[in-house]
């Protein structure tokens, strides 16, 4: 395994294909040298990125692109610290003079100290960039009625918080996220809320196409092993996704042979 | 010349368009966007951009995030 689950089960977002279902952030690290090496760790294809005015007291500080190279990963540019529809769209737009494409991460936050993101901004938003033709992948609440809201207005994903963002508490309410990924037609993603490799292998298993992830890898005591080892759960999440698990049972059923006992 | 640039108030002499500003602070244009007065301002039209006495300008880059 080459942190790839088979070389034919790849999946789609806005007609681009990837084999890789693990999407990770790049803030939070130590710096730009631990990012990449976690991003290879990781068997990423996709990585998150921010855009920030330039440090003019200091152009020679070191850049992003310098170590995770948008020749090898994806950028998906965000819209993190955006609270308003406005403020969203006049930073993807300048993403996209940046990086000359289309693909983006919009998320419209509500308040510092949850950020959980604000939906009734985050649709707005939504309806102004599909316009302008970007390709969205929308970072919303767990909410099944907004997330069919977000695909009838053009989303290219659905990436619901399976808790606040940076909070490393897992899925939070797998009945709703069950409903959005059965009714969803384009790809659902966890995006937010992941600490452990065991709640990669959990949103995984319940049928997500990808999950994204940023602090549980870079907070991690050692973040190059915690980015394997999201490596393999997403992978053994799929994996057990599309085995499909047994049935749950009320008895046991013994595994050994009942009859030539001795 | 004095423009707001990256909310900074700076005060310039012998830059006329956007190439010789992005030059003139060391930055590598393939590796930012520009903004002037709000309006963003394609890599290929930077030396066809004339700037002037007031004018707000934003240089933005990538940089990590999640």
């Amino acid at each position: 395994m080459d942190g790839f689950s088979s070389a034919d089960d790849t999946w789609t977002v806005a007609g681009r294909t990837f084999r890789s279902r693990l999407i990770i952030g790049t803030g939070k690290y130590k710096d730009y040298a631990q990012n990449a090496a976690a991003a290879e760790a990781a068997g990423a294809e996709i990585v998150t990125v921010a855009l920030r005015r330039v440090n003019l007291s200091d152009p020679s500080q070191p850049m992003l692109a310098d170590y995770v190279k948008p020749e090898r990963f994806t950028y998906l540019p965000n819209t993190a610290g955006c609270f308003t529809g406005e403020e969203a769209v006049r930073t993807l737009r300048l993403a996209r003079e940046a990086g000359g494409w289309d693909l983006v991460k919009l998320e419209v936050l509500s308040d510092t100290k949850h950020l959980l993101p604000d939906m009734e901004e985050t649709l707005r938003a939504l309806k102004l960039l599909v316009a302008d033709g970007f390709q969205v992948m929308v970072y919303c609440s767990d909410d099944p009625v907004y997330a069919t809201k977000l695909e009838d207005a053009g989303a290219a994903a659905i990436m619901p918080a399976a808790a606040p963002i940076g909070s490393g508490r897992g899925i939070q309410n797998f009945l709703n996220l069950g409903l959005i990924i059965e009714q969803t037609k384009v790809p659902v993603l966890v995006d937010a809320g992941v600490g452990a490799a065991s709640d990669a292998v959990l949103c995984m298993e319940m049928g997500c196409d990808a999950v994204l992830m940023n602090t549980a890898i870079a907070q991690a005591r050692d973040p190059i092993r915690m980015a394997r080892a999201m490596k393999h759960a997403v992978i053994a999440g799929r994996e057990g996704y599309l085995a499909g698990r047994m049935p749950r049972k009320q008895y046991a059923d013994p595994s050994s042979p009942t009859t030539g006992l001795i | 010349m004095t423009l707001t640039l990256n909310g900074e108030t700076r005060t310039l002499s012998g830059v006329f368009d956007l190439a010789g500003l992005v030059e003139s602070l060391g930055l590598d244009a393939r590796k930012v966007a520009v903004e002037r007065n709000l309006e963003i301002i394609p890599r290929s039209a930077y030396g066809r951009t004339p700037i002037a006495e007031g004018d707000r300008i934003e240089i933005v880059h990538f940089i990590g995030g999640g």
